[in-house]
């Protein structure tokens, strides 16, 4: 891993809305989350240098830090496309056709759980019951909620997110 | 008057969708913090909150005026620091209530915190949300910036002397989040493991101080109480327990929703008369009544009111009190395998019965699903549900709330679970 301190790996933006988080907490260590949901928020992930020049920021060691981002699902470590989409696959879904859908939906993009479009576009990922189970089944791209998704509108909806 | 009869939700429908600080301000807004901040003491409130009966719905239904009263009074640390928690992880599969509340009526959590920040002496509040709520982020940090501009937040709020500042923490994801210290431990910047109770955290929570953590339901009944008083909240209610509940349905019904109702409404008349009854062509078999973690309810309890003490005298839970349905065309064995799924995966790890016991639990239901079941299996089941199921065999409620949609169908669908293994397939497959 590279020296985080010799390289300005985090923007001033970033480092800025870190320490906005710091500001307001009683330790800076306590920041953590907070501080690699930001990074992630402006690059899409959270790779070895932005997690290096955090753990720096923060006064903890690197180890400490990834051992917290890889508890989380929402921290990725990996990069992702520019439109994650994460499909529902929870009881209420479930029970609304989540299974039959995946399938659709892996074939529209060509790929499986996991994965990213060979153009860089989508990653696609499982995710937990997303709060909308009277509109199941739904999935989310990006930030947008999409309810009552209808395999037969794929084309329409994958087509919004360029 | 509909809308005292639906303290919570009833001046969304009024507005027509969101409700912002001026329409909050026009039906009563901010009137519950601003009587108990400046003509009440904190110990008034608490008791006020107590005599009217409210408990929690983050899903355990803890009198929450007794949660509060267990924090000390006065400079209870060395710092004197106490904090005020709201969960708004709602990570509980089959649940969209806090959403709805936070997306459309923010304000109702903002002054149902100061309220409760006074009652226990907390300068500081956060909201523990879960990170997919992209838009209830949005509304909410809204209401708690507008609220700030008016002085509600902040210094010296309503001229009273006392000061709450409140923030917002947006979770990185894993639904072991929402238990209670686990959300601490979140909230410190640390990995969500559940902490050893005692401590509680009303004695020592986040950073190691005195700490209060509520549903964002349990919150937003608190300023009508304060409005309105506690004849007044009791009456609301059916039965023993007070005031209303956000209930919803979901499954193969002709309106899936969310309706706040009395509290204690008949499970049928939630599912034929809100929920518009099932779909023609499917027949309702079984529900979970308030989330995946909790025990299926049969056709024989149906007619049962959907408050705690019914609900848990049936053998299950009211939970969220968001109910998921089972019907006809559903396989319980891969229904269950599908919960399990999400059990076994949302495990943070820390114990043996729960780390490895519920991947155990799911691969011997898939196993069963896809024609690989043996005879013997259905036994092994059993003993596992109840070994991974004892509360006091592991160190959080995560496995034992697992078991509970599993246990329960094996008791009440274990045919179904005898002819897979009896005749290797799964018939329900051609309804997939
Ligand atoms: C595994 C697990 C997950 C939980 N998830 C949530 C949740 O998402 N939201 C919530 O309010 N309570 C959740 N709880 C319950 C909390 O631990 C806690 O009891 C609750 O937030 C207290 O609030 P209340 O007294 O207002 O109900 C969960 C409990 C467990 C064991
Ligand atoms: S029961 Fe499961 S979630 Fe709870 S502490 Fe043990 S391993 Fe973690
Ligand atoms: S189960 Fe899919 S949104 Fe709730």
């Amino acid at each position: 891993m590279s020296e985080p301190a010799l390289i300005p790996v985090l923007s001033d933006a970033e480092v800025r809305e870190i320490e906005e988080e710091c500001a307001h907490l009683p330790d800076r260590k306590s920041a953590a989350i907070d501080a690699m949901m930001i990074v992630q928020r402006h690059r899409g992930w959270v790779s070895d240098e932005s997690l290096g020049a955090i753990a720096h920021l923060l006064g903890m060691s690197v180890e400490n830090l990834d051992s917290i981002a890889t508890f989380y699902n929402l921290i990725f470590r990996k990069p992702v496309g520019r439109h994650v989409v994460m499909v529902c696959d929870s009881v209420s879904c479930y029970v609304m056709g989540a299974d039959p859908l995946r399938k659709q939906i892996e074939a529209h993009l060509g790929i499986g759980m996991g994965q990213t479009t060979d153009d860089g576009r989508f990653t696609l990922l499982p995710i937990v019951c997303l709060g909308a189970c009277d509109k199941a089944p739904t999935m989310m791209i990006g930030e947008e909620l999409i309810e009552n998704v209808d395999g037969e509108q794929l084309d329409d909806i994958f087509g919004r997110f360029g | 008057m509909a809308e005292s009869q639906r303290p919570l939700t009833g001046i969304v429908d009024d507005v027509g969708g969101l409700v912002d600080l001026a329409a909050y301000e026009a039906h009563e807004g901010y009137a519950g913090a601003r009587e108990a901040l400046t003509g009440m003491t904190p110990a008034e409130v608490i008791a006020l909150v107590k005599d009217a009966n409210l408990r929690g719905r983050g899903g355990a239904g803890f009198p929450t005026g007794l949660k509060w009263s267990f924090v000390p009074q006065g400079e209870a640390s060395d710092d004197g620091l106490k904090y005020l928690v709201c969960n708004g992880d709602e990570m509980e599969p089959g649940t969209f209530k806090d959403r709805y509340l936070l997306e459309y009526n923010p304000h109702l959590l903002v002054e149902g915190m100061i309220i409760g920040a006074y009652a226990i002496g907390a300068a500081q509040g956060y909201v523990f949300l879960r990170g997919e709520y992209h838009e209830p982020y949005r509304q909410l940090q809204t209401a708690i910036d507008d609220a700030k501009a008016k002085g509600y937040l902040g210094q010296n709020i309503f001229g009273s002397g006392f000061n709450f500042d409140l923030r917002i923490h947006r979770s990185a994801g894993r639904y072991i989040c929402g238990e209670e210290t686990a959300l601490l431990n979140a909230l410190e910047g640390k990995r969500a493991q559940p902490r050893t109770k005692p401590p509680f955290p009303p004695a020592s929570g986040a950073w190691g101080r005195p700490t209060i953590v509520n549903n964002v339901e349990t919150f937003c009944n608190v300023p009508c109480i304060l409005r309105n008083g506690v004849e007044w909240y009791q009456e609301l209610g059916n039965g023993e327990d007070a005031g209303t509940k956000l209930y919803g349905v979901s499954g193969r019904v002709n309106n899936p929703g969310l309706w706040e109702l009395p509290i204690g409404t008949p499970i049928r008349e939630i599912i034929d008369v809100h929920a518009g009854g099932m779909q023609d062509g499917y027949k309702l078999r079984g529900l979970l009544p308030g989330g995946a973690s909790t025990d299926f309810l049969v056709e024989k309890h149906f007619d049962l009111a959907m408050d705690y003490g019914t609900i848990q005298a049936a053998g299950s839970r009211m939970g969220t009190g968001t109910m998921i349905l089972m019907d006809d065309s559903i396989c319980p064995v891969d229904m269950c395998r599908n919960l399990e799924h999400f059990f076994a995966q949302e495990s943070c790890g820390f114990c043996t019965p729960c780390r490895e016991g519920l991947p155990w639990v799911e691969r011997l239901l898939t196993d069963i699903e896809e024609g690989r079941g043996k005879p013997g299996d259905l036994e092994l089941l059993d003993r596992n549900a109840q070994f991974i199921g004892g509360v006091t065999n592991t160190f959080c409620l995560h496995a034992p709330g697992a078991i509970e949609p599993l246990a329960s169908a094996l008791k009440y669908f274990r045919e179904d679970f005898e002819e897979h293994i009896r005749t290797g397939v799964c018939p329900y497959a051609n309804n997939r």
